[in-house]
């Protein structure tokens, strides 16, 4: 099956198509952890984005189903250099690509991941047009590619957050879970915990979250441009300094916009397994995952939040609290799924079990 | 924190001959960590019974001892020197063994020689058996159940309780010599007897089947201040009960999901820290659907440190040396990309194979069966895009 990515500095490469016939226009980002794609494919955080793998070979152990991150595939498009059609582990129930049909997504191999790694490395994330199947002019997938709005013009949220809300039920302490397209993995550790969760939609109005009579609200992770986040903005604006609050990734983004920080976006975000954090209160490195194309601007969160944690590449904000408020937040994934359990106990238990 | 003020003067313990499981790999270690403490303004003595290599090159230490390797020659070199530290887990399994026997003889002690990196205690707990299994116990991480016996008639008596066929590995030994896997009584009695004589302390193990089981290696790194990261893992074509020097092996592992490569990844870095290593350390797990047991610790740079170096470019020796005069890996420079530190994990885009090679041509006798021990004399390395590729390259060159 022909495929072919268009870039809209009018880069144009062609190879072989799979999952799904079909177009899908998006930013083209790359994540770079060699595990865990049946993880990263359904992370509603990439939403609106067409995701490349720098690892090159993928769907080696096939998909289980049982490690999804969601409901199903949220990625619009899929890049990679090789994908495998036979699969050997004990727990695959099929190969990526009948995954990748089964959801609707197209996907697209045997084309140079490093150049496009590198050119989006230089240039900074670029926005793309996938085609798969029934391939028409070039010219048409890169006008595509060009004309496409910016991330930052969409409204992600709200096609990733749950329909209606829903309860969890624990014997511990009640929490106010904002789904900006939380991951599984986020509510499983709550739940190991044995907290009684009440998730919400990303619209959900104040008085309903009062109504659960929360102990503490957390904002989850999501996609597309922190900024967009209006209602959940609102949401912490109102109980800060009453409940604790905790956020994780977009969660953390959303406070500090709230409490009068800026956010800006990253050359190329980061995203993939191996981004080393500092915890500067006890000097340690941390490896954690992370996935995100926006950061807080450190600048701005002076006087607001006490930085906790820094990236120790790029020196940008992984966490910060108000030990007044009652806010605690990480940049990064705490909750794996994929990547290292490192930091899962320090932030579940420390946060959550306060 | 910057580098002990306090250590000017270190004595590196350099590999000694090259034999099966111990080749040029400790040769390059031993060169990195050199050069490493001489970047940080530390005087090197360094003593090696080979001068065929290239840390023995006037330009690589400050004084070079080309002298035996055993303890009466290295303790007149520490009474004469003066050294205020040792560094024992970059020369392999000889210098660490020689830095045991000085510190068991009180030469260290008298000399006041600090051990720098992984403390002795670590070593021990590290690779003494029975030490190995206590400590893993204790840590509630599953190890291959197993008994240490210091005798043939003791070995008899473990079959009753865990039938054929055994695995047999000896304390203190190099590539895992005089080990095996037995599977009648004759082969048990042979291999044991063989073994107690080749261990250094006259012990082997006698342990559980975990024979066709998966054979996945890490490579972790920790500083003192508790940072720790793996730098990669490997995954061996050939199943347990091929050894690691016999086997084809593949960066980074090609058959896990993420769920089981986070569950081996978090007990790597959980053994390590408990063991309080500091530096580099090699961690070995036998994995079936879903279920491990830990095999090996090598609480030094090993054979498959040189690999693991080599395959994402991390250098494992030089970091472990600075590590082991007081540096933290977020101080630490990364020599590749310039600007960011030490403390990251390496992400690779391609896949890197090891292919062992064997001397036959000049042993033409030998049993070229593949067991636990090894007996190949090289190996080949070779990177691809994809897997195909690097395997070519691999046996083409």
């Amino acid at each position: 099956m022909k495929a072919i990515l268009a870039l809209e500095d009018g880069t144009v490469v062609e190879g072989k198509g799979f999952g799904a016939e079909g177009t899908a226009v998006g930013e083209l980002v790359f994540a770079t952890s060699f595990t865990g794609y049946e993880e990263v494919l359904t992370d509603p955080s990439y939403k609106g984005q067409i995701l490349m793998l720098t690892y090159p070979l993928i769907g080696n152990y096939g998909v289980s189903g049982s490690h999804c991150q969601s409901d199903g595939i949220k990625v619009e498009g899929f890049v990679v250099r090789e994908r495998c059609d036979f699969p050997s582990h004990y727990q695959s129930k099929r190969s990526i690509d009948e995954f990748l049909k089964q959801d609707g997504v197209p996907a697209l191999s045997e084309v140079d991941t490093r150049m496009l790694t590198i050119k989006t490395r230089r240039y900074g994330t670029m926005k793309a047009c996938l085609q798969v199947g029934s391939v028409e002019e070039t010219d048409k997938a890169l006008e595509l590619a060009k004309t496409q709005p910016d991330i930052s013009e969409l409204d992600l949220i709200e096609q990733v957050t749950c329909k209606n809300p829903y309860r969890i039920k624990g014997e511990g302490k009640r929490i106010a879970v904002l789904d900006l397209g939380i991951k599984r993995n986020i509510l499983d550790n709550i739940a190991k915990r044995n907290w009684d969760i009440f998730v919400f939609p990303a619209n959900a109005k104040e008085s309903e979250i009062r109504d659960s009579e929360p102990d503490a609200v957390l904002l989850s992770n999501g996609p597309g441009d922190p900024k967009r986040g209006k209602n959940a903005m609102s949401i912490v604006k109102k109980f800060a300094g009453e409940i604790p609050i905790f956020g994780i990734c977009l969660g953390l983004q959303i406070i500090a916009l709230a409490l009068g920080s800026d956010t800006y976006k990253l050359k190329f975000g980061h995203r993939g397994a191996n981004q080393p954090v500092k915890d500067l209160k006890t000097g340690r490195v941390y490896i954690t995952t992370q996935n995100h194309g926006f950061a807080v601007d450190k600048d701005t969160l002076e006087g607001i939040g006490e930085l906790t944690q820094v990236n120790a590449n790029d020196r940008t904000v992984e966490g910060f609290e108000d030990n007044y408020l009652g806010i605690k937040c990480v940049q990064y994934h705490p909750e794996a799924g994929p990547g290292p359990w490192d930091t899962g106990r320090m932030f579940f238990d420390a946060f959550l079990g306060t | 924190m910057p580098k002990a003020a306090d250590i000017e003067k270190v004595l590196v313990i350099g590999s000694g001959p090259i034999q099966i499981g111990q080749a040029a790999e400790f040769d390059f270690s031993g060169s990195q960590a050199c050069r490493a403490l001489r970047e940080e303004g530390v005087k090197v003595v360094l003593v090696n019974s080979n001068p065929a290599t290239i840390m023995t090159d006037f330009e690589m230490a400050d004084v070079i001892y080309i002298e035996p390797l055993v303890p009466e020659v290295v303790a007149k070199i520490v009474e004469k020197e003066h050294p205020d530290g040792i560094l024992a887990s970059l020369g392999g399994q000889t210098a660490l063994n020689m830095t045991a026997e000085l510190a068991e003889m009180g030469i260290l002690s008298n000399y006041n020689v600090r051990v720098l990196g992984t403390p002795l205690e670590a070593i021990y707990n590290a690779e003494e058996r029975e030490r190995f299994k206590r400590t893993m116990e204790r840590i509630n991480e599953p190890i291959p159940r197993g008994f240490t016996v210091n005798s043939v008639e003791e070995a008899e008596k473990v079959v009753a309780q865990l039938g054929l066929p055994l695995i047999i590995r000896p304390s203190y030994t190099l590539g895992g010599a005089g080990g095996g896997v037995a599977r009648t009584m004759e082969e048990l009695r042979e291999i044991v007897s063989y073994g107690l004589k080749v261990s250094r302390i006259h012990q082997v193990l006698v342990e559980e089947n975990v024979l066709g089981w998966k054979e996945i290696e890490y490579e972790v790194m920790r500083d003192a201040k508790d940072t720790c990261i793996t730098i990669c893992n490997m995954e061996n074509l050939d199943p347990m009960g091929i050894h690691t020097g016999e086997s084809i092996v593949v960066t980074p592992s090609q058959t896990l999901s993420d769920e089981e490569h986070q569950m081996l990844r978090a007990a790597a870095i959980k053994i390590i820290r408990w063991l309080k290593i500091e530096g580099g350390c090699n961690i070995q797990f036998a994995l079936k659907e879903g279920s491990y047991r830990v095999i090996e610790v090598n609480p030094r740079v090993s054979r498959s440190s040189a690999l693991a170096s080599k395959a994402t470019g991390y250098p494992i020796a030089r970091v472990a040396a600075k590590i082991a005069i007081g540096l933290h890996l977020d101080e630490i420079g990364n020599d590749v990309t310039k600007e960011t530190p030490a403390s990251f994990e390496p992400a690779i885009d391609y896949v890197v194979v090891k292919i062992p090679r064997w001397s036959f041509d000049k042993f033409p006798d030998a049993d070229r069966t593949l067991t636990t021990s090894m007996k190949s004399t090289g190996e080949v390395m070779a990177i691809g895009r994809t897997f195909e590729e690097a395997m070519h390259k691999a046996l083409r060159s």
